[in-house]
């Protein structure tokens, strides 16, 4: 486990292209080592892109992105939760197990701790089910557990409530508002405007790719600073 | 007709009454093909994993070639393992021509691209569901192919029971590596051969259906000893 502090992440010019289209960026931006962030911005702005940039999932087509330790090791502190999260074909307990396996952690130690985490997200009854067949809240659940089994210092999650149930994304909540108790950095892309406002810090407000406002949630939500962002808010559909 | 009812019938009288050629030649038939299946799945499913996840100039023409070699003649191959295990061959000092062991390394041959191609369609659609997770979680190339074979394991078990299924029928290239010498090299293909080249039809019909139904119970077993279609599982 990587215990020096990877934070603050630093993007200067970040860019991400494919087949030559520019699909986000330039961007330049701070993330501290503390809170919440929430990515918003209709659909195809570029948020999950966005995500997978600084998660190393995309390919930097130009600009850096600088952790405060070699990207190498810096990567170990991640996770990142998917819109659609990957059910890996075995057993609950196996899935969440399976980060700590990849680090040489003894299989019967990994399976305990990934039993204390099942109780902690509310999966304890569906250790032994394969997890291919859990619903979709469930999935994301175990999603999340498998991510922060490892004590990631930040979290990148793309819109992990999509799709879900009022119970079910107020589960997944309450485990995200436990984990920043615990002190992993939340990035979090999401479209619920509800959800911004319960859990966001700071906002990103991204459009066409491009970074249009940023800063603290009260602000943003209270005046933010550019048409679009206003617009979003109103709900209006943004071209 | 006359002769598939016969053919039936002796084959029912062979095996009641455990006729002693008949259990040497089907056990070395399972012999020769279950440890060729074995090597060949060895190889082969790592292969198709590792072709699945690496990206490499002229993959697409490795693959290309791998899904050629699957229509490999046996007759050629047994051709060219002959001559390589042949006393004036480079192997021949090993002594192995007219042995079960050539027999073995000409099936492993013919079912290693069979068995590695069928591993890389079905690794090709895991990876793709995995790849996210598994670059995320920064995994080295070795642990993204084990977790690949181990997770598509019941659907490798189809790569592999394929390969035994084309080996157990094989004749071509054992007939020409092995001989088909009585107690040493005979197998059920090769008797069959043999039986139908001297006109004995009911026998050799017989052996047949002993090898459709060895065949049949060699795939139950597995499948039955895996669990697969069983709740839960894939």
């Amino acid at each position: 486990m990587v215990t020096r502090p990877i934070l603050p992440l630093r993007l200067s010019g970040a860019v991400a292209r494919r087949k030559g289209k520019t699909i986000v960026g330039p961007v330049d931006l701070d993330l501290g080592p503390t809170g919440c962030t929430i990515v918003m911005g209709p659909n195809g702005a570029g948020k999950t892109t966005l995500l997978r940039l600084m998660h190393g999932l995309e390919r930097l087509a130009d600009g850096t992105i600088d952790w405060q330790i070699p990207d190498v090791e810096a990567r170990e502190a991640q996770a990142y939760v998917f819109q659609t999260p990957v059910m890996m074909r075995r057993s609950v307990l196996d899935n969440v197990a399976f980060p700590l396996t990849l680090h040489g952690v003894h299989r019967k130690e990994a399976r305990d701790r990934a039993a204390d985490w099942l109780v902690r997200v509310g999966l304890e009854a569906a250790a032994d089910r394969q997890a291919t067949v859990l619903s979709g809240g469930e999935r994301q659940k175990l999603a999340l557990a498998r991510a922060l089994i490892r004590e990631p210092q930040i979290l990148f999650l793309d819109e992990p409530c999509a799709s879900l149930d009022g119970r079910a994304t107020r589960d997944i909540e309450a485990i995200l508002q436990a984990a920043r108790a615990d002190g992993t950095r939340l990035v979090m892309a999401t479209h619920d405007m509800g959800q911004a406002r319960r859990l966001a810090d700071e906002v990103l407000f991204i459009h066409h790719g491009r970074l249009h406002d940023s800063g603290p949630a009260p602000s943003f939500f209270g005046s933010a600073p550019t048409p679009e962002a206003r617009a979003f808010l109103r709900g209006d559909i943004l071209e | 007709m006359n002769e598939i009812l016969q053919g039936m019938i002796e084959a029912g009288r062979l095996i009641v009454t455990l006729d002693s050629d008949l259990i040497e030649i089907s056990l070395r038939s399972l012999q020769v093909t279950v440890t060729a299946v074995l090597i060949s799945s060895a190889i082969g499913l790592p292969l198709g994993a590792f072709l699945a996840v690496k990206r490499f100039r002229h993959r697409r023409a490795a693959i290309a070639t791998l899904n050629a070699l699957m229509g490999l003649p046996p007759v050629v191959v047994g051709l060219v393992v002959y001559l390589l295990l042949s006393r004036s061959g480079p192997f021949g000092v090993l002594g192995l021509l007219f042995t079960p062991s050539a027999m073995i390394i000409a099936q492993v041959i013919i079912l290693t691209p069979l068995i590695a191609s069928i591993s890389h369609q079905t690794m090709r659609d895991m990876w793709a569901e995995y790849h996210d997770l598994l670059i995320s979680l920064n995994t080295t190339r070795h642990q993204r192919i084990r977790a690949l074979l181990w997770d598509g394991r019941r659907a490798l078990l189809t790569a592999s029971l394929a390969g035994f299924g084309r080996g157990i029928g094989e004749v071509g290239a054992i007939m020409i590596v092995g001989g088909n010498i009585d107690h040493a090299t005979r197998v059920l293909t090769t008797a069959i051969a043999l039986e139908t080249g001297k006109g004995e039809f009911a026998v050799a019909l017989a052996l047949g259906f002993v090898l459709i139904a060895l065949a049949l119970a060699v795939n139950w077993v597995i499948h039955t000893l895996s669990r697969t279609e069983v709740g839960e599982r894939w």
